[in-house]
């Protein structure tokens, strides 16, 4: 009985709010939703209960994008649009950072740009794949063009709220040392809003790769997003599993690079 | 002792119209070369907009801040600010915070390489006197409130500041480690020959740091009295139980909730606690 009860309470104690939870659990609670859907989706699929065509199981997954890999280009799908991805979104870094640094920083800036952004960024970017075959082509341009329409317009405003959100002591501290303008962006704003800016970059790093299969829905004859529409004309589900779960598993990696250049360029956020 | 800032007919008013709020009104006021004067008084008296205007920070809608007969405007590196907090930077260690201003170019124009060699001597004298070389290559955060605090107070220390403008620099501090920076910032002030404006809402922390305490009321912003401290130069914490001390504080204490319009509702209190005996009678 009290060995019974004692389970009752350590079972209780793992769900105090906010509560602290041992490496080991967490990874086991990590195991456990991850397993949960893919035992359910081999269940579904071994069950009969869905036709093969619709629902293939895991393994027929993993087999095809086996023969992917080795008869039909997998490693230049998958170079290709990791390509389409970082291009756009490099592209939308290098102009969206300067201008929501701006926009943050100067009001007259922010009135002359920050409505004009929030009003465009609601124009749904797939709705652009006409004009910009009409004005870019349908070469490489034009998919790298469809995933910098998706993902520019959001980084300027999470831009210039970063910029935005350096304490304003910080800034006053350096006006009373008797810091420049200039100096007070390039050595307050820039430095303060750096680690946010990081977060900024991740987080729309992830917009840009699901921004992938529509860029490639215009004229193109290879990458994993065309694959995936392709797969669709010719029944083949599995690859479109495939090419799903291989755009997530590429997506996870980016992410966990980005947080491991977070940890390593911002030690001091994570000293206690 | 000569007069080193002098505020004439200071008014400031923010916003305009039927919602403008005069924060300032006629102010005027002298502070004395090596002065300690500390400002006390209710909230929306306007003490921290004072101290930011004689920082800068803020401008007057009329009047006028003389800093050595000079009319000031805008910020300068002869009056250093410290703030309650989130003034430090903490992607710089301990160090390299206290050297900010040595990468500024207004404290560079016009040094020369011994200026240089002696600067860094400056921050090294800085980090021995505030008592953080254990510290020196920590970040920020690493720190407690009142490390973080000695830093700050460092940092604004360094390129030899005539004035000091404290803004409730000790406000966030637990009550032992204030009572261990009022001695420190006391020190330093004699050290450092610096003119201090200090502003708190403690009068007791008022008291005993200041050679003056100005007590300024709220709407409209204005001085409404000064009172000269009566205690030894060398303070310690003993005096702060002294008759005269205590007197001091209460006479302050008093104007200040004068000044507040604000008081205890003892009807409230009294209704409160007859609706709860009748509610355990009813039980």
């Amino acid at each position: 009985m009290s060995s019974r009860n004692k389970i009752l309470a350590s079972w209780d104690s793992l769900w105090v709010i906010r509560g602290e939870l041992s490496r080991r659990t967490y990874i086991m609670f990590a195991l456990f939703g991850m397993l949960v859907p893919l035992a359910a989706w081999w269940g579904v699929s071994v069950s009969g209960w869905m036709d093969k065509v619709f629902m293939p199981g895991p393994m027929e997954v993993v087999s095809r994008a086996y023969t992917w890999f080795m008869d039909d280009e997998l490693s230049h799908d998958i170079w290709i649009s990791t390509y389409r991805v970082m291009a756009g979104f490099a592209l939308s870094a290098v102009l969206a950072i300067p201008i929501g640094l701006m926009i943050g920083t100067y009001r007259p800036v922010q009135a002359m740009l920050e409505p004009l952004t929030d009003f465009i960024r609601y124009m749904p970017a797939v709705a652009f794949i006409p004009l910009v075959m009409l004005w870019v082509g349908i070469d490489e341009s034009s998919k790298i063009a469809i995933i910098f329409i998706g993902t520019f317009f959001q980084m300027v405003l999470m831009v210039a709220e970063d910029v935005r959100r350096v304490p304003i002591t910080q800034i006053e501290a350096a006006q009373t040392m008797g810091a420049s303008r200039g100096e007070i962006v390039s050595l307050v704003i820039v430095p303060s809003a750096k680690p946010a800016l990081l977060d900024t970059l991740r987080v729309t790093m992830g917009w840009a790769w699901t921004y992938l299969v529509v860029a490639e829905l215009v004229a193109a004859n290879s990458g994993l997003g065309y694959s995936i529409l392709r797969a669709q004309r010719f029944m083949q589900t599995d690859k479109i599993f495939a090419g799903i779960i291989l755009i997530g598993l590429i997506g996870l990696t980016i992410d966990q690079l980005f947080r491991w250049l977070h940890r390593r360029n911002f030690p001091w956020m994570y000293k206690k | 002792m000569t007069t080193k800032i002098s505020i004439q007919a200071a008014h400031k008013t923010f916003g305009s119209g039927e919602k403008a709020i005069v924060a300032l009104q006629e102010v005027n006021l002298e502070i004395g070369s090596n002065e300690f004067v500390t400002f006390v008084g209710a909230s929306g008296c306007g003490k921290s907009t004072l101290l930011r205007c004689i920082g800068g920070l803020e401008s007057l809608s009329s009047g006028s801040i003389k800093v050595d007969g000079e009319t000031i405007n805008g910020p300068g590196v002869d009056r250093a600010m410290v703030f309650q907090h989130y003034s430090l930077y903490p992607w710089l260690t301990v160090t390299e915070n206290i050297k900010f201003s040595r990468q500024l170019r207004a404290g560079r124009e016009d040094l020369t390489s011994s200026d240089v060699e002696a600067a860094s001597g400056r921050a090294d004298a800085l980090i021995n006197l505030m008592g953080l070389n254990h510290v020196r290559d920590a970040y920020p955060n690493q720190l407690s409130g009142g490390m973080q605090q000695r830093v700050a107070i460092a940092r604004a220390l360094l390129p030899r500041p005539q004035i000091l403008l404290m803004d409730e620099p000790f406000g966030a501090l637990d009550a032992q480690t204030r009572e261990v920076m009022h001695d420190m910032i006391l020190h330093v002030s004699k050290l450092e020959k610096t003119t201090i404006v200090f502003v708190t809402h403690d009068v007791e922390e008022a008291i005993y740091l200041g050679q003056r305490v100005v007590v300024m009321a709220p709407r409209p912003g204005r001085v409404d009295s000064i009172y000269q401290v009566d205690l030894p130069e060398q303070r310690d914490q003993d005096m702060k139980l002294a008759p005269g001390f205590l007197q001091q504080k209460k006479a302050i204490l008093t104007r200040i909730r004068e000044t507040a319009g604000m008081h205890t509702d003892y009807e409230l209190l009294e209704r409160m606690t007859q609706q709860a005996a009748q509610q355990n009678d009813m039980q």
